[in-house]
């Protein structure tokens, strides 16, 4: 504890991650509490929008922490730190889907042209976002809403990409797909989003009748 | 090059990642110019990309971070591991049953009276199997013949009797008052007033 203050207050202790890495396999352990601090509520997100429910997104993020400040002398430097802590956030909530939902097997095999292929359903003109609008415990909640209705496959990237802003690659290497699959899915979750939101969103935006009366498209 | 509506949404997010070729960039372009449907298409699908990349939309749950970093500490080597856990625990323990034993004897010496007008018995032995009435406000030795609400009585220990705010009744108990309470004229009236 006192180490880890001592690292915290200490605006001389302002270490850059590379060093902060090579600080703690070199044993100063205590460091670690402040290597992850910038990106616990990401890790957090991540396992949230794979698992949908707070207290198993809780558990696999602290899951996930612990799992990096063990294996932390497997990190290569090659990759962002950042992008090596949400893969390892993102395959502990995975693992524990499957074990949440043993007996619901999802085809491992993507068809693509289902993937390639798709309609958008609304045109409603939607161009603005008031600054405020994640402000609205409602909308934030229907956002994660629209996101939980998505199929695993288009939730997983678009969470990986749009979320936690890994780059096309690193999605891909993350969930163990193609690039190409990567940016299909990525379309389908955007486009389907917008069509899930954009009634909402655009026509009825300031509207908190709107979502209260159930006129909504999801 | 010029692209109808179905190419432009297959390109779309593709388009908004920058990953397009220049040449179908600028028939894109092009396109969305005269298409108000790709348009509000274009500008949905940013809307989304950009609401969703807000660190505003998932809130941590309160006490996240700390329950985090203890859990951390905990794996810490020189952290004092599972003696250190115990005493905690055993400390809050001794705590709570503090707390518990505080709250209680703050009950039995200062109960809220049911009559107002008696005094607080401090002598009674309070292990002692004594009679309440439910509606009463006294408590009684078996038999006392200033029992009331007969047809609703329970034998409690006297603890329990105080801790419910009965006072005692100033004829059976009177061996345990201090002679003040027994001597004033307000007890002794209430306690003729319970009586009658």
């Amino acid at each position: 504890m006192p180490a880890r203050a001592a690292a915290l207050d200490n605006p001389a202790e302002k270490l850059d991650e590379e060093v902060l890495i090579r600080r703690i396999r070199d044993g100063e352990l205590e460091l670690f509490h402040q290597l992850i601090r910038p990106y616990e509520s990401r890790v957090y997100s991540a396992a949230f929008a794979i698992l949908r429910n707070q207290e198993d997104a809780e558990d696999a993020a602290q899951e996930a922490v612990l799992k990096a400040f063990k294996h932390i002398r497997q990190f290569r430097a090659e990759a962002r730190f950042s992008t090596w802590l949400i893969q390892i956030a993102v395959n502990e909530a995975r693992m524990r889907r499957r074990k949440q939902h043993a007996g619901v097997i999802e085809p491992i095999i993507d068809s693509p042209d289902e993937e390639g292929k798709y309609t958008p359903r609304d045109f409603a003109d939607w161009r603005e976002i008031p600054s405020e609008t994640l402000e609205r415990k409602e909308v934030r909640e229907k956002l994660a809403e629209a996101l939980a209705s998505l199929g695993e496959k288009y939730r997983e990237v678009f969470v990986l990409r749009d979320i936690e802003q890994l780059s096309i690659d690193e999605t891909a290497r993350s969930l163990g797909i193609s690039s190409a699959s990567v940016k299909t899915r990525l379309l389908r979750a955007r486009l389907m989003l917008r069509d899930l939101l954009a009634p909402g969103l655009g026509g009825g935006w300031h509207s908190r009748l709107s979502f209260a009366k159930g006129n909504k498209p999801w | 090059m010029v692209v109808n509506c179905e190419e432009v949404w297959r390109e779309v997010s593709n388009y908004l990642e920058g990953d397009v070729e220049p040449g179908l960039r600028a028939a894109m372009e092009e396109h969305f110019r005269a298409c108000k449907h790709c348009t509000a298409v274009l500008d949905g699908t940013r809307n989304v990309i950009q609401l969703y990349g807000d660190e505003r939309m998932f809130e941590v749950p309160l006490g996240f971070s700390q329950r985090l970093h203890h859990r951390l500490d905990e794996k810490m080597p020189g952290h004092r591991g599972n003696a250190f856990g115990w005493m905690v625990a055993a400390a809050a323990i001794v705590l709570i049953v503090g707390s518990f034993e505080v709250a209680r004897s703050s009950v039995t010496s200062r109960p809220e009276l049911r009559s107002e007008h008696a005094q607080p018995a401090t002598h009674v032995p309070v292990s002692m199997m004594v009679v309440v009435s439910l509606d009463g406000k006294t408590f009684h030795t078996a038999g006392c013949s200033f029992i009331h609400h007969k047809t609703q009585l329970r034998t409690i220990p006297v603890s329990e009797a105080l801790s419910e705010g009965y006072v005692p009744c100033m004829r059976c108990m009177r061996k345990f008052l201090s002679a003040t309470v027994i001597t004033s004229p307000h007890s002794q009236e209430s306690e003729a007033r319970i009586a009658e």
